[in-house]
């Protein structure tokens, strides 16, 4: 009897390392989420995500990357909240009008701190040393 | 003692961890399969943010979506062909989409299939300007494109591999076999 309940154990105990040990590497972000950090960590907010699989459902890449003129670089882009305010990349649609108006910070500024800037899932992130990715 | 069993009871207890092993390996991967993570799991949002319950999870808005076998698990151009998704092309008034149907067909691709650009998808989504001239001379055959500049982040790598289908879907650009 004593073995039976040991080797019960012994198997539940196995299942539930396997389980834990598997499911620790598989969590991971969309694919092109960009996380925005130059000064959120510095002004004590947390820094921004932003999907692109939530934007491209409502607009075509063109509407920001050619009308509005965010450059198809992450951390590219001399983003500010006083810019945001002024109508300016974000705020272009972030006005209360088209999207949630900026008051709305934690819409926004939504990742763990010291998340460096980065577009999640992207071949440059994968690269050992990648060529001129933002640190 | 349980180590002090015969040979056909550890063969028994082996069986029996595999089992455990294989059940728990299936049941990560069920769980896994073709389905988003919740942003508060996604190891990326920082599950103490009180936006999070207000934001649209990815299963919400992709779960009905064609599906893919990459990045977002989005079959994106499918999407807005069967307009499940309308992305608007301006932010405001109904400005005219240029679409421009042409084919480029790429051969110095060091014997790999050859690669077909097709400008009709890329212009769905895409503004010529976007690309032309400073990614892409207009001229075919005068950019240097190579797959060390795109896994640079320089030309199609701008996108592919980034927010565009990433760069292991190799045979959607080679597709085409070399000629002779």
């Amino acid at each position: 009897m004593a073995l039976t309940l040991c080797k019960r154990i012994m198997v539940l105990g196995l299942t539930i390392v396997s389980l834990v040990l598997l499911t620790q590497n598989v969590s991971h972000a969309e694919y092109g989420d960009v996380v925005m950090n130059k000064y959120s960590d510095d002004s004590g907010i947390r820094p921004v995500v932003f999907p692109h699989w939530f934007h491209r459902i409502r607009f075509r890449c063109k509407v920001c990357h050619a009308d509005l003129g965010f450059k198809f670089k992450a951390g590219g882009n001399d983003i500010n909240m006083l810019k945001i305010i002024d109508g300016e990349y974000c705020g272009a649609c972030h006005n209360g009008d088209i999207a949630w108006s900026v008051e709305n910070c934690d819409l926004c500024h939504s990742a763990k701190p010291k998340t460096p800037t980065q577009v999640h899932e992207s071949t440059l992130q994968k690269l050992i040393r990648p060529a001129g990715a933002p640190k | 003692m349980w180590f002090a069993m015969d040979i056909k009871k550890t063969r028994r207890v082996s069986k029996s961890v595999g089992i455990a092993l294989l059940t728990g390996m299936f049941g990560v991967q069920l769980a896994h399969a073709g389905k988003w993570l919740p942003l508060n799991k996604d190891g990326l949002h920082d599950r103490r943010s009180p936006g999070l319950e207000l934001l649209q999870s990815p299963q919400d808005a992709l779960g009905s979506l064609p599906t893919d076998t990459a990045g977002n698990k989005v079959n994106w151009s499918r999407a807005m062909d069967e307009r499940l998704i309308k992305p608007r092309g301006a932010l405001a008034g109904d400005k005219k989409v240029q679409i421009l149907d042409l084919n480029i067909v790429m051969t110095d691709t060091a014997g790999h299939p050859n690669v077909l650009f097709p400008h009709k998808v890329h212009t769905q989504w895409l503004d010529c300007a976007n690309c032309h001239e400073s990614l892409f001379k207009s001229k075919t055959g005068a950019t240097p494109v190579t797959m060390g500049s795109i896994l640079r982040g320089e030309h199609c790598g701008v996108c592919h591999g980034a927010v565009a289908f990433p760069l292991t879907e190799c045979r959607r650009c080679h597709l085409l076999p070399q000629e002779g």
